[in-house]
């Protein structure tokens, strides 16, 4: 068991290590082939440019993309776990909403960002809408897949005693789809950063995203690049917040290796 | 007196989704009396589970009808038991939560006399130091025996078991038996019980229904009078070697010897 647990901690340290090592590398290139700041600022600039901006408008920044990204992503999972319930529990629906998830999935949600703002205007909810549609797929798909999977013999012994479909669905299928959920929010969360991004670019006045944008049209190309690394940061804690709430109340459903 | 439950006529057809019939079951007569321990044998893929599934109510039968104590079994039965073929336990339950599973389901709630007599369950079925484990921490022989646990809890009128120990080793197999024929006893109920093993099929049984291959009907069907209560000595009686050879034979060549109950023509 220590062991286990030994081996455990020491590799997740593994990427921070590759992390370390790539840093000064970096630097020595930059500084060795002089490569302009415009084109690939050196950690050191990057790092100067960081602490050049005041944390509170940092702050302010942050706290735009990562509001849309949770609200967003919270909003498409209430819309899609309950969605996903009705296409298993209905072969029609199922038919007939399938394929048009599948073809708002394969619309680039890029694409619709613009309109969606002409249709709903500058404020928030164009950039909620654009992170729900992007984060969506996911989470529909994951959690039918989920559901779908419970084995027959535990439908049978929900229908033996006499179950109500909706006791069937909360106390059988949801449950056992939550490893498949948990996977599907993986993927959604970090999605929804992605989603929120690419919702400023279109429309916005706040936000990582748009900071990005403001300081490269600007030729800050080290404040830009100050902000992308925060946004990935952003983008982790969030799948690893993901992660520990499993790890908190859904430890059951983690892979068997990991007790 | 009135059997339980009977199957009159009883016949059973798949419709597959490319739109392909099976033909699962076909005109199965027989009926099994209060408290009689009835054992299915037949081959693989011959129609076992479905006989299970048409008693336990969880869908119709396509012809013929099912009934206990005369009423047509239209819909699930709660005093029916049911211990499927897979051990079907909840992954996010433990042990004890998965023996007491159909209750809270049922009300809501667990006293803490179902407490009691879930723990006495795993003890009887030799589970009672794993009952904080969970499902995936067991062999599939233990999952089998936490679903025997859960069907006994309600002490059902009617237990239907399917291939309950195909999982287990030999020896407890063996044990399972005498424990399963143990708590019939005590608390008599009708039995319907599948199995593969023509040994095990007359060491429980009263009366052993002996189905040919698909679509299944009924080629035999024995009365076990083999006294009791049965133990190991009744496997070295020569009346119970009578019974598996005369029940081999029926299997190998069931042309010769058969008692047929049906003109035997397929149509699948
Ligand atoms: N849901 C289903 N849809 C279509 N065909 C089915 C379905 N369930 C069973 N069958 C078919 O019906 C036949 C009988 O199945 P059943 O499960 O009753 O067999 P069995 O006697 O229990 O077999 P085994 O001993 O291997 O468990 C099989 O040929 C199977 O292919
Ligand atoms: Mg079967």
């Amino acid at each position: 068991m220590t062991k286990g647990t030994l081996n455990f901690s020491t590799s997740k340290l593994f990427p921070v290590f590759t992390l370390l090592a790539i840093l000064p590398i970096w630097e020595v290139m930059v500084r060795m082939f002089e490569i302009p700041n415009f084109l690939l600022p050196a950690p050191s600039s990057i790092y100067q440019a960081f602490i050049a901006v005041d944390p509170s408008r940092w702050a302010i920044h942050l706290w735009a993309t990562l509001r849309v990204a949770i609200l967003g992503f919270c909003l498409s999972l209430v819309i899609s776990l309950p969605l996903a319930i009705f296409m298993v529990k209905s072969k029609f629906l199922a038919k007939t909403l399938y394929p048009i998830l599948v073809i708002i999935q394969s619309t680039p949600v890029i694409a619709i960002a613009p309109l969606l703002v002409v249709i709903m205007g500058a404020g928030e909810a164009p950039r909620l809408a654009i992170t729900c549609l992007i984060t969506f797929f996911p989470l529909v798909v994951s959690a039918t897949t989920g559901m779908m999977s419970t084995p027959e013999e535990l439908i049978e012994l929900s229908k033996s005693l006499k179950a109500s479909a909706v006791k069937e669905v909360w106390h059988i299928r949801l449950p056992y789809a939550v490893p498949h959920i948990f996977s599907g929010m993986k993927v959604a969360i970090t999605l929804a950063i992605i989603g929120a991004v690419v919702a400023e670019f279109v429309a916005a006045e706040q936000g990582l995203g748009y900071f990005v944008q403001f300081s490269t049209s600007y030729f800050k190309i080290p404040q830009a690049f100050a902000a992308l690394l925060l946004l990935s940061t952003l983008s982790l804690l969030l799948f690893k917040t993901v992660q520990l709430i499993q790890y908190l109340f859904f430890r059951w459903s983690l892979p068997k290796d990991k007790f | 007196m009135l059997p339980h439950v009977t199957f009159e006529g009883v016949g059973h057809t798949y419709e597959t989704q490319d739109g392909k019939n099976v033909c699962a079951l076909d005109n199965i007569n027989f009926s099994i009396k209060k408290g009689e321990f009835v054992a299915v044998l037949g081959p693989s893929g011959c129609g076992k589970s479905t006989l299970l599934r048409l008693l336990a109510g969880l869908f119709p039968a396509t012809k013929g009808q099912v009934s206990i104590y005369d009423y047509p079994v239209a819909a699930p039965q709660l005093n029916t038991g049911i211990v499927f073929q897979k051990p079907t336990l909840l992954p996010w339950k433990n042990v004890l939560e998965n023996v007491l599973f159909p209750i809270q389901y049922k009300q809501g709630r667990v006293s803490r006399k179902n407490k009691e007599s879930a723990a006495n369950m795993l003890n009887m079925v030799r589970l009672s130091e794993f009952s904080e484990h969970m499902p995936h921490q067991l062999s599939g022989g233990m999952q089998q025996r936490v679903g025997i646990a859960r069907a006994l809890l309600m002490d059902p009128e009617i237990l239907i078991m399917d291939e309950p120990f195909s999982a287990l080793d030999a020896l407890t197999r063996e044990q399972m038996g005498f424990e399963l024929l143990d708590i019939w006893r005590q608390k008599p109920k009708t039995v319907l019980f599948i199995t593969h093993s023509i040994s095990e099929a007359v060491l429980l049984a009263d009366k052993v229904l002996v189905l040919s291959p698909r679509p299944a009907h009924i080629i035999a069907d024995i009365t076990i009078s083999l006294p009791r209560p049965r133990s190991l000595n009744t496997i070295n009686t020569p009346e119970f070697s009578a019974y598996t050879d005369r029940i081999r034979q029926l299997i190998y060549h069931p042309n010769t010897n058969a008692r047929s109950s049906v003109s035997g023509d397929k149509n699948d």
